[in-house]
Protein backbone atom coordinates (compact mmCIF):
# COMPACT_ATOMS: atom_id res chain seq x y z
CA UNK A 1 0.00 0.00 0.00
CA UNK A 2 3.35 2.17 0.79
CA UNK A 3 4.19 2.06 -2.70
CA UNK A 4 1.35 2.43 -4.35
CA UNK A 5 0.78 5.70 -2.60
CA UNK A 6 4.18 6.85 -3.46
CA UNK A 7 3.71 6.28 -6.97
CA UNK A 8 -0.17 7.95 -6.18
CA UNK A 9 1.73 11.03 -5.04
CA UNK A 10 4.50 11.54 -7.40
CA UNK A 11 1.45 11.40 -10.33
CA UNK A 12 -0.50 14.09 -8.46
CA UNK A 13 2.76 15.99 -8.03
CA UNK A 14 2.53 16.03 -11.95
CA UNK A 15 -0.58 16.70 -12.67
CA UNK A 16 -0.42 19.76 -10.23
CA UNK A 17 3.26 20.71 -11.74
CA UNK A 18 2.54 20.27 -15.42
CA UNK A 19 -0.86 22.67 -14.94
CA UNK A 20 -3.40 20.68 -15.92
CA UNK A 21 -4.70 19.57 -13.39
CA UNK A 22 -5.86 23.37 -12.96
CA UNK A 23 -6.80 23.37 -16.84
CA UNK A 24 -8.87 19.90 -16.48
CA UNK A 25 -10.60 21.71 -13.25
CA UNK A 26 -11.07 24.89 -14.18
CA UNK A 27 -12.70 23.67 -17.91
CA UNK A 28 -14.76 20.98 -15.92
CA UNK A 29 -16.20 24.17 -13.75
CA UNK A 30 -16.75 26.52 -16.38
CA UNK A 31 -18.68 23.83 -18.57
CA UNK A 32 -20.96 22.35 -15.61
CA UNK A 33 -21.26 25.83 -14.15
CA UNK A 34 -22.70 27.57 -17.67
CA UNK A 35 -24.87 24.38 -18.30
CA UNK A 36 -26.10 24.10 -14.68
CA UNK A 37 -26.78 27.77 -14.09
CA UNK A 38 -26.67 29.82 -16.95
CA UNK A 39 -27.85 27.85 -20.22
CA UNK A 40 -31.30 27.81 -21.52
CA UNK A 41 -32.20 24.26 -19.77
CA UNK A 42 -30.61 25.73 -16.42
CA UNK A 43 -31.62 24.53 -12.63
CA UNK A 44 -34.17 27.68 -12.61
CA UNK A 45 -35.95 26.64 -15.30
CA UNK A 46 -36.21 23.02 -14.47
CA UNK A 47 -38.40 24.57 -11.51
CA UNK A 48 -36.77 21.53 -9.06
CA UNK A 49 -34.36 21.87 -6.29
CA UNK A 50 -31.87 18.87 -7.76
CA UNK A 51 -28.85 18.48 -9.61
CA UNK A 52 -30.37 16.36 -12.60
CA UNK A 53 -28.73 18.67 -14.90
CA UNK A 54 -25.66 19.39 -13.32
CA UNK A 55 -25.15 15.52 -13.45
CA UNK A 56 -26.51 15.57 -16.91
CA UNK A 57 -23.38 17.23 -17.98
CA UNK A 58 -21.12 16.52 -15.52
CA UNK A 59 -21.54 12.79 -17.15
CA UNK A 60 -20.59 13.86 -20.66
CA UNK A 61 -17.32 16.43 -19.33
CA UNK A 62 -15.98 13.89 -17.19
CA UNK A 63 -16.27 11.55 -20.28
CA UNK A 64 -14.43 13.92 -22.22
CA UNK A 65 -11.89 14.57 -19.47
CA UNK A 66 -10.61 11.58 -17.66
CA UNK A 67 -8.86 9.68 -20.29
CA UNK A 68 -7.12 13.37 -20.86
CA UNK A 69 -5.69 12.94 -17.43
CA UNK A 70 -4.63 9.06 -17.92
CA UNK A 71 -3.50 9.25 -21.28
CA UNK A 72 -0.02 10.51 -20.33
CA UNK A 73 0.14 8.13 -17.16
CA UNK A 74 1.56 4.77 -18.68
CA UNK A 75 2.68 5.90 -22.63
CA UNK A 76 5.17 9.15 -21.51
CA UNK A 77 6.96 5.86 -19.20
CA UNK A 78 6.86 3.53 -22.34
CA UNK A 79 8.27 6.42 -24.14
CA UNK A 80 10.87 8.12 -22.00
CA UNK A 81 12.25 4.12 -21.20
CA UNK A 82 11.29 5.42 -17.30
CA UNK A 83 9.01 2.48 -16.82
CA UNK A 84 12.49 0.79 -16.98
CA UNK A 85 13.50 2.25 -13.83
CA UNK A 86 10.55 1.67 -12.30
CA UNK A 87 9.89 -1.87 -13.28
CA UNK A 88 13.96 -2.66 -11.72
CA UNK A 89 13.26 -1.10 -8.33
CA UNK A 90 11.40 -3.30 -5.75
CA UNK A 91 7.32 -2.43 -6.82
CA UNK A 92 5.35 -5.12 -8.55
CA UNK A 93 3.89 -3.91 -11.89
CA UNK A 94 0.39 -4.33 -10.48
CA UNK A 95 1.31 -1.79 -7.75
CA UNK A 96 2.78 0.80 -10.39
CA UNK A 97 -0.87 0.40 -11.94
CA UNK A 98 -2.93 1.07 -9.20
CA UNK A 99 -1.16 3.67 -8.25
CA UNK A 100 -1.43 5.27 -11.37
CA UNK A 101 -5.18 5.28 -11.39
CA UNK A 102 -5.47 6.25 -7.97
CA UNK A 103 -4.14 9.34 -8.65
CA UNK A 104 -6.20 10.31 -11.78
CA UNK A 105 -9.00 9.31 -9.64
CA UNK A 106 -8.00 11.66 -6.56
CA UNK A 107 -7.30 14.15 -9.39
CA UNK A 108 -11.15 13.85 -11.06
CA UNK A 109 -12.08 13.43 -7.19
CA UNK A 110 -10.50 17.28 -6.69
CA UNK A 111 -12.50 18.49 -9.39
CA UNK A 112 -15.55 17.43 -8.51
CA UNK A 113 -15.33 18.18 -5.04
CA UNK A 114 -15.36 21.96 -6.42
CA UNK A 115 -18.70 21.69 -7.32
CA UNK A 116 -20.05 21.35 -3.86
CA UNK A 117 -21.32 24.77 -3.54
CA UNK A 118 -23.46 23.82 -6.17
CA UNK A 119 -25.21 21.49 -4.47
CA UNK A 120 -24.95 23.54 -1.32
CA UNK A 121 -26.84 26.36 -3.23
CA UNK A 122 -29.37 24.50 -4.79
CA UNK A 123 -29.92 23.17 -0.97
CA UNK A 124 -30.72 27.04 -0.26
CA UNK A 125 -33.34 27.33 -2.93
CA UNK A 126 -35.48 23.86 -1.93
CA UNK A 127 -35.66 20.80 -0.62
CA UNK A 128 -33.46 18.77 -2.08
CA UNK A 129 -33.30 14.48 -2.24
CA UNK A 130 -30.42 14.24 -0.70
CA UNK A 131 -30.45 10.83 -1.29
CA UNK A 132 -30.08 11.17 -5.29
CA UNK A 133 -27.71 13.98 -4.73
CA UNK A 134 -25.33 11.34 -2.77
CA UNK A 135 -26.18 8.49 -5.68
CA UNK A 136 -25.40 11.18 -8.44
CA UNK A 137 -21.82 11.99 -6.87
CA UNK A 138 -20.98 8.55 -6.30
CA UNK A 139 -22.23 7.24 -10.18
CA UNK A 140 -19.79 10.23 -11.51
CA UNK A 141 -17.00 8.70 -9.02
CA UNK A 142 -17.49 5.30 -10.49
CA UNK A 143 -17.95 6.38 -14.23
CA UNK A 144 -14.73 8.04 -13.71
CA UNK A 145 -13.45 5.11 -12.17
CA UNK A 146 -13.99 3.00 -15.12
CA UNK A 147 -12.71 4.93 -17.70
CA UNK A 148 -9.73 6.09 -15.65
CA UNK A 149 -9.02 2.24 -15.86
CA UNK A 150 -9.82 2.07 -19.67
CA UNK A 151 -7.64 4.92 -20.03
CA UNK A 152 -4.89 3.24 -17.81
CA UNK A 153 -5.33 0.37 -20.14
CA UNK A 154 -5.03 2.52 -23.64
CA UNK A 155 -1.91 3.98 -22.51
CA UNK A 156 -0.30 1.27 -21.24
CA UNK A 157 -0.26 0.06 -25.01
CA UNK A 158 1.78 2.79 -26.53
CA UNK A 159 4.06 5.58 -25.96
CA UNK A 160 1.90 8.09 -27.50
CA UNK A 161 -0.04 10.09 -25.70
CA UNK A 162 -2.33 11.15 -28.30
CA UNK A 163 -2.93 7.14 -29.33
CA UNK A 164 -3.76 6.17 -26.28
CA UNK A 165 -6.35 9.49 -25.71
CA UNK A 166 -8.00 8.81 -28.79
CA UNK A 167 -7.99 4.65 -28.39
CA UNK A 168 -9.39 5.44 -24.78
CA UNK A 169 -12.22 8.21 -26.11
CA UNK A 170 -13.47 5.10 -28.33
CA UNK A 171 -13.19 2.19 -26.16
CA UNK A 172 -15.31 4.59 -23.50
CA UNK A 173 -17.63 5.95 -26.24
CA UNK A 174 -19.30 2.29 -26.80
CA UNK A 175 -19.66 2.05 -23.11
CA UNK A 176 -20.78 5.27 -22.32
CA UNK A 177 -23.49 5.96 -25.33
CA UNK A 178 -23.39 3.45 -28.16
CA UNK A 179 -24.05 0.57 -25.94
CA UNK A 180 -27.31 2.13 -24.73
CA UNK A 181 -28.36 3.56 -28.25
CA UNK A 182 -28.01 0.31 -30.11
CA UNK A 183 -29.93 -1.63 -27.48
CA UNK A 184 -32.94 0.06 -28.77
CA UNK A 185 -32.43 -1.61 -31.98
CA UNK A 186 -32.47 -5.46 -30.94
CA UNK A 187 -34.92 -7.15 -28.79
CA UNK A 188 -34.94 -9.41 -26.20
CA UNK A 189 -31.25 -11.39 -24.68
CA UNK A 190 -29.03 -8.97 -26.78
CA UNK A 191 -31.09 -5.66 -26.08
CA UNK A 192 -31.27 -7.12 -22.13
CA UNK A 193 -27.35 -7.50 -22.99
CA UNK A 194 -26.24 -4.40 -24.68
CA UNK A 195 -28.78 -2.16 -21.85
CA UNK A 196 -26.56 -3.50 -19.35
CA UNK A 197 -23.29 -3.14 -20.82
CA UNK A 198 -23.92 0.55 -21.07
CA UNK A 199 -22.60 3.40 -18.45
CA UNK A 200 -25.60 5.33 -19.32
CA UNK A 201 -28.17 3.24 -17.47
CA UNK A 202 -26.38 1.82 -14.02
CA UNK A 203 -25.56 6.22 -14.08
CA UNK A 204 -29.44 6.84 -14.64
CA UNK A 205 -30.25 4.07 -11.71
CA UNK A 206 -27.45 5.73 -9.17
CA UNK A 207 -28.95 9.35 -9.89
CA UNK A 208 -32.32 7.50 -8.43
CA UNK A 209 -30.35 7.47 -5.35
CA UNK A 210 -31.10 3.76 -5.15
CA UNK A 211 -28.14 2.45 -5.01
CA UNK A 212 -28.06 -1.14 -6.27
CA UNK A 213 -25.34 -3.77 -6.22
CA UNK A 214 -25.86 -4.99 -9.85
CA UNK A 215 -24.39 -0.88 -10.33
CA UNK A 216 -21.61 -1.38 -8.37
CA UNK A 217 -20.33 -4.49 -9.78
CA UNK A 218 -20.97 -3.90 -13.05
CA UNK A 219 -18.50 -0.49 -12.39
CA UNK A 220 -16.12 -2.57 -10.14
CA UNK A 221 -15.78 -5.27 -12.98
CA UNK A 222 -14.71 -2.74 -15.44
CA UNK A 223 -12.41 -0.88 -13.10
CA UNK A 224 -10.42 -4.16 -12.49
CA UNK A 225 -10.60 -5.74 -15.98
CA UNK A 226 -8.70 -2.35 -17.48
CA UNK A 227 -6.09 -2.51 -13.98
CA UNK A 228 -5.28 -6.37 -15.22
CA UNK A 229 -5.47 -5.42 -18.46
CA UNK A 230 -2.68 -2.87 -18.26
CA UNK A 231 -0.67 -5.04 -15.98
CA UNK A 232 -1.10 -7.92 -18.31
CA UNK A 233 0.44 -5.30 -20.80
CA UNK A 234 3.31 -4.75 -19.01
CA UNK A 235 4.47 -8.17 -17.99
CA UNK A 236 4.44 -9.76 -21.37
CA UNK A 237 8.14 -8.26 -21.40
CA UNK A 238 8.86 -11.15 -19.07
CA UNK A 239 7.05 -13.73 -21.35
CA UNK A 240 9.19 -16.59 -22.44
CA UNK A 241 9.51 -17.90 -26.41
CA UNK B 1 27.62 -10.18 -2.12
CA UNK B 2 28.73 -12.33 -6.08
CA UNK B 3 26.56 -12.68 -8.61
CA UNK B 4 26.47 -16.31 -10.82
CA UNK B 5 24.95 -16.09 -14.39
CA UNK B 6 24.03 -19.19 -15.12
CA UNK B 7 23.29 -21.12 -19.29
CA UNK B 8 21.29 -17.79 -19.45
CA UNK B 9 19.07 -18.00 -22.94
CA UNK B 10 17.48 -14.75 -23.78
CA UNK B 11 15.57 -15.06 -27.40
CA UNK B 12 13.78 -12.04 -29.25
CA UNK B 13 11.29 -13.86 -31.60
CA UNK B 14 13.51 -16.49 -33.20
CA UNK B 15 16.99 -14.44 -32.72
CA UNK B 16 19.08 -15.53 -29.89
CA UNK B 17 20.08 -12.48 -28.06
CA UNK B 18 21.76 -14.39 -24.85
CA UNK B 19 22.80 -17.23 -26.02
CA UNK B 20 23.86 -19.99 -23.07
CA UNK B 21 26.18 -17.79 -21.05
CA UNK B 22 27.73 -18.50 -17.28
CA UNK B 23 29.82 -16.96 -15.55
CA UNK B 24 30.55 -15.17 -11.78
CA UNK B 25 31.33 -12.00 -10.75
CA UNK B 26 33.24 -11.94 -7.29
CA UNK B 27 32.18 -9.40 -4.42
CA UNK B 28 34.21 -6.49 -4.68
CA UNK B 29 35.05 -6.99 -8.09
CA UNK B 30 34.36 -4.29 -10.96
CA UNK B 31 33.62 -5.86 -14.50
CA UNK B 32 33.51 -4.91 -17.55
CA UNK B 33 30.82 -5.90 -20.58
CA UNK B 34 32.64 -5.04 -24.06
CA UNK B 35 31.26 -5.90 -27.04
CA UNK B 36 29.97 -4.42 -30.06
CA UNK B 37 26.09 -2.96 -30.15
CA UNK B 38 23.70 -5.32 -30.11
CA UNK B 39 25.79 -8.10 -29.33
CA UNK B 40 23.68 -8.65 -25.90
CA UNK B 41 25.12 -6.42 -22.80
CA UNK B 42 22.25 -4.40 -22.38
CA UNK B 43 19.40 -7.64 -22.18
CA UNK B 44 21.79 -9.44 -20.07
CA UNK B 45 21.75 -6.77 -17.12
CA UNK B 46 18.04 -5.97 -18.11
CA UNK B 47 17.92 -9.50 -16.79
CA UNK B 48 20.28 -9.37 -13.40
CA UNK B 49 18.47 -6.34 -12.46
CA UNK B 50 15.14 -8.34 -12.93
CA UNK B 51 13.45 -6.45 -15.71
CA UNK B 52 12.68 -9.19 -17.55
CA UNK B 53 12.85 -12.85 -17.22
CA UNK B 54 15.05 -14.83 -19.36
CA UNK B 55 14.05 -17.74 -21.34
CA UNK B 56 16.38 -20.69 -19.36
CA UNK B 57 18.68 -20.16 -16.95
CA UNK B 58 19.08 -18.32 -13.57
CA UNK B 59 20.65 -15.66 -11.86
CA UNK B 60 21.85 -15.78 -8.34
CA UNK B 61 23.11 -13.96 -5.72
CA UNK B 62 24.14 -15.49 -2.60
CA UNK B 63 20.66 -17.99 -2.27
CA UNK B 64 18.62 -15.61 -4.32
CA UNK B 65 17.25 -16.29 -7.76
CA UNK B 66 15.59 -14.35 -9.81
CA UNK B 67 12.76 -16.26 -10.58
CA UNK B 68 11.98 -16.56 -7.05
CA UNK B 69 13.42 -13.52 -5.31
CA UNK B 70 13.31 -10.41 -7.43
CA UNK B 71 11.76 -8.62 -5.35
CA UNK B 72 14.91 -8.63 -2.71
CA UNK B 73 17.55 -9.03 -5.47
CA UNK B 74 15.80 -5.56 -6.81
CA UNK B 75 16.89 -3.83 -3.25
CA UNK B 76 20.10 -5.23 -3.67
CA UNK B 77 20.93 -3.93 -7.15
CA UNK B 78 21.38 0.04 -8.24
CA UNK B 79 20.91 0.39 -11.86
CA UNK B 80 21.86 2.81 -14.51
CA UNK B 81 19.72 1.63 -17.26
CA UNK B 82 20.95 2.57 -21.28
CA UNK B 83 20.13 6.22 -21.79
CA UNK B 84 19.60 6.96 -18.45
CA UNK B 85 15.88 7.76 -18.43
CA UNK B 86 14.79 10.48 -15.54
CA UNK B 87 11.72 12.12 -14.90
CA UNK B 88 12.44 15.25 -16.39
CA UNK B 89 9.60 17.50 -14.78
CA UNK B 90 11.07 16.82 -11.37
CA UNK B 91 13.80 18.48 -9.37
CA UNK B 92 16.93 16.42 -8.62
CA UNK B 93 16.34 16.18 -4.72
CA UNK B 94 12.40 15.75 -5.43
CA UNK B 95 13.62 12.45 -7.28
CA UNK B 96 16.25 11.51 -5.47
CA UNK B 97 13.52 11.23 -2.28
CA UNK B 98 11.15 9.57 -4.76
CA UNK B 99 13.54 6.77 -5.59
CA UNK B 100 14.90 6.37 -2.09
CA UNK B 101 11.02 5.83 -0.98
CA UNK B 102 10.66 2.87 -3.82
CA UNK B 103 13.74 0.99 -2.36
CA UNK B 104 12.24 1.75 0.90
CA UNK B 105 14.38 3.59 2.72
CA UNK B 106 14.11 4.57 6.44
CA UNK B 107 12.06 7.77 6.30
CA UNK B 108 14.32 9.36 9.12
CA UNK B 109 17.78 8.37 6.71
CA UNK B 110 16.24 9.53 3.44
CA UNK B 111 17.49 13.16 3.88
CA UNK B 112 20.75 12.56 4.99
CA UNK B 113 21.57 9.61 1.69
CA UNK B 114 20.44 12.34 -0.38
CA UNK B 115 22.92 14.78 1.12
CA UNK B 116 25.28 12.26 0.31
CA UNK B 117 24.58 10.97 -3.13
CA UNK B 118 24.87 14.76 -3.50
CA UNK B 119 27.94 15.45 -2.25
CA UNK B 120 29.21 12.20 -4.11
CA UNK B 121 28.31 12.53 -6.97
CA UNK B 122 29.00 16.77 -7.27
CA UNK B 123 25.53 17.89 -7.92
CA UNK B 124 25.38 20.80 -5.34
CA UNK B 125 25.25 23.75 -7.66
CA UNK B 126 22.22 22.07 -8.92
CA UNK B 127 20.11 20.37 -6.42
CA UNK B 128 16.81 22.39 -6.77
CA UNK B 129 17.11 22.48 -10.67
CA UNK B 130 14.73 20.17 -12.48
CA UNK B 131 16.45 17.02 -14.55
CA UNK B 132 15.09 18.72 -17.55
CA UNK B 133 17.35 21.39 -17.46
CA UNK B 134 20.39 19.67 -16.64
CA UNK B 135 23.19 19.23 -18.66
CA UNK B 136 23.85 15.44 -20.33
CA UNK B 137 26.92 14.97 -17.63
CA UNK B 138 24.62 16.19 -14.90
CA UNK B 139 21.86 14.31 -15.99
CA UNK B 140 24.06 11.14 -16.13
CA UNK B 141 25.19 11.85 -12.38
CA UNK B 142 21.63 12.12 -11.21
CA UNK B 143 21.15 8.60 -12.82
CA UNK B 144 24.43 7.21 -10.69
CA UNK B 145 23.13 9.22 -7.43
CA UNK B 146 19.67 7.67 -7.44
CA UNK B 147 21.64 3.82 -8.88
CA UNK B 148 23.29 4.23 -5.24
CA UNK B 149 20.60 6.26 -2.92
CA UNK B 150 19.63 3.15 -1.17
CA UNK B 151 23.38 1.52 -0.90
CA UNK B 152 23.29 -1.35 -2.84
CA UNK B 153 25.76 -4.00 -3.01
CA UNK B 154 25.75 -4.44 -6.36
CA UNK B 155 25.70 -1.88 -8.93
CA UNK B 156 24.94 -2.20 -12.57
CA UNK B 157 25.59 0.54 -14.87
CA UNK B 158 24.56 0.25 -18.96
CA UNK B 159 26.98 2.51 -20.86
CA UNK B 160 27.44 4.78 -17.63
CA UNK B 161 29.62 7.20 -19.93
CA UNK B 162 28.12 7.56 -23.17
CA UNK B 163 27.39 11.09 -23.93
CA UNK B 164 29.97 12.98 -21.68
CA UNK B 165 32.59 15.15 -22.19
CA UNK B 166 36.48 14.21 -21.69
CA UNK B 167 36.54 15.39 -18.48
CA UNK B 168 33.02 14.02 -17.23
CA UNK B 169 34.59 10.87 -18.71
CA UNK B 170 37.51 11.22 -16.45
CA UNK B 171 34.83 11.65 -13.51
CA UNK B 172 33.00 9.27 -13.88
CA UNK B 173 35.21 6.55 -13.88
CA UNK B 174 36.93 8.15 -10.80
CA UNK B 175 33.67 7.60 -9.27
CA UNK B 176 32.95 3.89 -10.45
CA UNK B 177 36.48 3.12 -9.03
CA UNK B 178 35.84 4.79 -6.26
CA UNK B 179 32.93 2.57 -6.15
CA UNK B 180 34.39 -0.41 -6.88
CA UNK B 181 36.05 -0.67 -3.49
CA UNK B 182 33.39 -1.61 -1.24
CA UNK B 183 30.94 -2.85 -3.79
CA UNK B 184 30.28 -5.58 -6.85
CA UNK B 185 30.05 -3.32 -10.39
CA UNK B 186 28.80 -4.93 -13.76
CA UNK B 187 29.43 -2.54 -16.45
CA UNK B 188 29.14 -2.29 -19.89
CA UNK B 189 30.82 -0.15 -22.59
CA UNK B 190 31.67 -0.13 -26.22
CA UNK B 191 34.73 2.34 -25.37
CA UNK B 192 37.98 -0.15 -24.77
CA UNK B 193 39.87 2.30 -22.95
CA UNK B 194 37.10 2.67 -20.18
CA UNK B 195 36.94 -0.98 -19.61
CA UNK B 196 40.40 -0.68 -19.38
CA UNK B 197 40.68 2.41 -17.16
CA UNK B 198 37.84 1.22 -14.75
CA UNK B 199 37.50 -2.58 -14.36
CA UNK B 200 39.72 -5.13 -12.61
CA UNK B 201 37.75 -7.78 -15.33
CA UNK B 202 36.87 -7.75 -18.31
CA UNK B 203 34.17 -10.00 -20.40
CA UNK B 204 33.79 -9.55 -24.45
CA UNK B 205 30.74 -10.77 -25.87
CA UNK B 206 29.34 -11.35 -29.08
CA UNK B 207 26.21 -12.33 -30.89
CA UNK B 208 25.23 -13.45 -27.12
CA UNK B 209 28.21 -15.58 -26.27
CA UNK B 210 31.10 -14.79 -24.17
CA UNK B 211 34.30 -15.03 -26.38
CA UNK B 212 36.82 -13.67 -24.22
CA UNK B 213 37.19 -13.16 -19.83
CA UNK B 214 40.18 -11.91 -18.41
CA UNK B 215 42.01 -9.19 -16.96
CA UNK B 216 43.47 -6.78 -19.82
CA UNK B 217 46.46 -7.88 -19.48
CA UNK B 218 45.61 -11.39 -20.04
CA UNK B 219 43.59 -10.62 -22.59
CA UNK B 220 46.24 -8.79 -24.61
CA UNK B 221 48.94 -11.67 -23.66
CA UNK B 222 46.73 -14.05 -25.23
CA UNK B 223 45.99 -12.44 -28.52
CA UNK B 224 49.64 -11.38 -28.86
CA UNK B 225 51.35 -14.94 -28.54
CA UNK B 226 54.55 -13.79 -30.56
CA UNK B 227 56.74 -11.07 -29.89
CA UNK B 228 56.66 -8.38 -32.47
CA UNK B 229 59.65 -5.81 -32.43
CA UNK B 230 60.42 -2.70 -34.84
CA UNK B 231 63.98 -2.34 -35.14
CA UNK B 232 65.32 0.67 -36.95
CA UNK B 233 69.52 0.22 -38.20
CA UNK B 234 71.67 2.29 -40.61
CA UNK B 235 72.70 0.29 -43.42
CA UNK B 236 72.16 1.62 -47.91
CA UNK B 237 71.01 -2.04 -48.14
CA UNK B 238 67.81 -3.24 -46.69
CA UNK B 239 67.50 -6.16 -48.39
CA UNK B 240 70.59 -7.40 -47.14
CA UNK B 241 69.79 -6.41 -43.45
CA UNK B 242 66.65 -8.08 -43.83
CA UNK B 243 68.14 -11.20 -45.26
CA UNK B 244 70.19 -11.69 -42.60
CA UNK B 245 67.41 -10.73 -39.94
CA UNK B 246 65.70 -13.43 -41.36
CA UNK B 247 68.26 -16.13 -40.78
CA UNK B 248 68.61 -15.67 -37.13
CA UNK B 249 67.27 -18.56 -35.46
CA UNK B 250 64.45 -17.10 -33.34
CA UNK B 251 63.04 -15.37 -36.36
CA UNK B 252 60.22 -16.17 -37.88
CA UNK B 253 59.67 -12.95 -40.44
CA UNK B 254 61.44 -10.23 -40.90
CA UNK B 255 60.47 -7.65 -43.50
CA UNK B 256 61.25 -4.00 -43.82
CA UNK B 257 58.40 -1.40 -42.85
CA UNK B 258 56.68 0.01 -45.51
CA UNK B 259 57.05 3.54 -45.35
CA UNK B 260 60.18 4.43 -43.20
CA UNK B 261 63.76 3.79 -44.44
CA UNK B 262 65.83 1.66 -42.02
CA UNK B 263 63.44 0.58 -40.44
CA UNK B 264 62.07 -3.54 -40.04
CA UNK B 265 59.61 -5.64 -38.34
CA UNK B 266 60.81 -8.80 -37.11
CA UNK B 267 58.13 -11.03 -35.74
CA UNK B 268 60.04 -13.83 -33.45
CA UNK B 269 58.99 -16.94 -33.30
CA UNK B 270 56.27 -18.68 -30.31
CA UNK B 271 57.72 -18.42 -27.06
CA UNK B 272 60.83 -16.52 -28.09
CA UNK B 273 62.62 -13.12 -27.63
CA UNK B 274 64.64 -12.24 -30.76
CA UNK B 275 66.23 -8.80 -28.67
CA UNK B 276 69.79 -10.15 -28.04
CA UNK B 277 70.35 -12.07 -31.17
CA UNK B 278 69.22 -8.47 -33.41
CA UNK B 279 71.51 -6.51 -31.26
CA UNK B 280 74.61 -9.38 -31.23
CA UNK B 281 73.72 -9.76 -35.40
CA UNK B 282 74.60 -5.89 -35.30
CA UNK B 283 77.81 -5.88 -33.18
CA UNK B 284 79.53 -8.64 -35.42
CA UNK B 285 78.30 -6.60 -38.70
CA UNK B 286 79.04 -3.16 -37.55
CA UNK B 287 75.83 -1.89 -37.98
CA UNK B 288 74.17 1.29 -35.75
CA UNK B 289 71.32 -0.23 -34.37
CA UNK B 290 69.35 3.28 -33.50
CA UNK B 291 65.69 1.82 -32.07
CA UNK B 292 64.93 -1.31 -31.13
CA UNK B 293 61.09 -1.09 -29.60
CA UNK B 294 58.70 -4.11 -28.84
CA UNK B 295 55.15 -3.64 -30.49
CA UNK B 296 51.82 -4.26 -28.06
CA UNK B 297 48.84 -5.60 -29.15
CA UNK B 298 46.38 -2.94 -28.16
CA UNK B 299 43.03 -4.20 -26.53
CA UNK B 300 41.75 -2.84 -29.79
CA UNK B 301 43.25 -5.51 -31.68
CA UNK B 302 42.19 -8.02 -29.29
CA UNK B 303 38.68 -6.63 -29.94
CA UNK B 304 38.43 -6.64 -33.38
CA UNK B 305 39.88 -9.95 -33.86
CA UNK B 306 37.70 -11.44 -31.39
CA UNK B 307 34.29 -9.83 -32.55
CA UNK B 308 34.70 -9.84 -36.76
Amino acid sequence: MNKIWIITRRELAGYFDSLIAYVIIILFLGLTGYFTWIYQTNVFVAGQADLRVFFGWAYWTLFIFTPAITMRSLSDENRAGTFELLATKPISDFEIVIGKFLAALLMMLAAMACTIPYYITVANLGSVDHGSVLGGYLGLLLVVAAYASIGIFTSSITNNQVVALLTSWVLCFFFHFMFGLSSSAFSGIMADLLNYLSVQTHFNSLMRGVIDSRDLIFFISIVFGGLFLAKTVLSKRNWTN
Amino acid sequence: MSVIIENLTKMYGLQKAVDNISFEVKTGEVVGFLGPNGAGKSTTMKIITCFMAPDAGDIRLGNLSIHSNADEIKRKIGYLPENNPLYGEMAIVEYLRFCAEIHGVDKKEIPQRIGSMIEKCGLDREKHKKIQELSKGYRQRVGLAQAMIHDPEILVLDEPTTGLDPNQIVEIRKLIKELGKEKTVILSSHILSEVEATCDRILIINRGRIVADGSSETLRHQAQGQEVLTVRIEHDNGNHVVKKLTALATVERAMPLDDKKEFYTVQSKPDSSSRKAIFDLCVENKWYLLEMTGTETRLEDVFRELTN
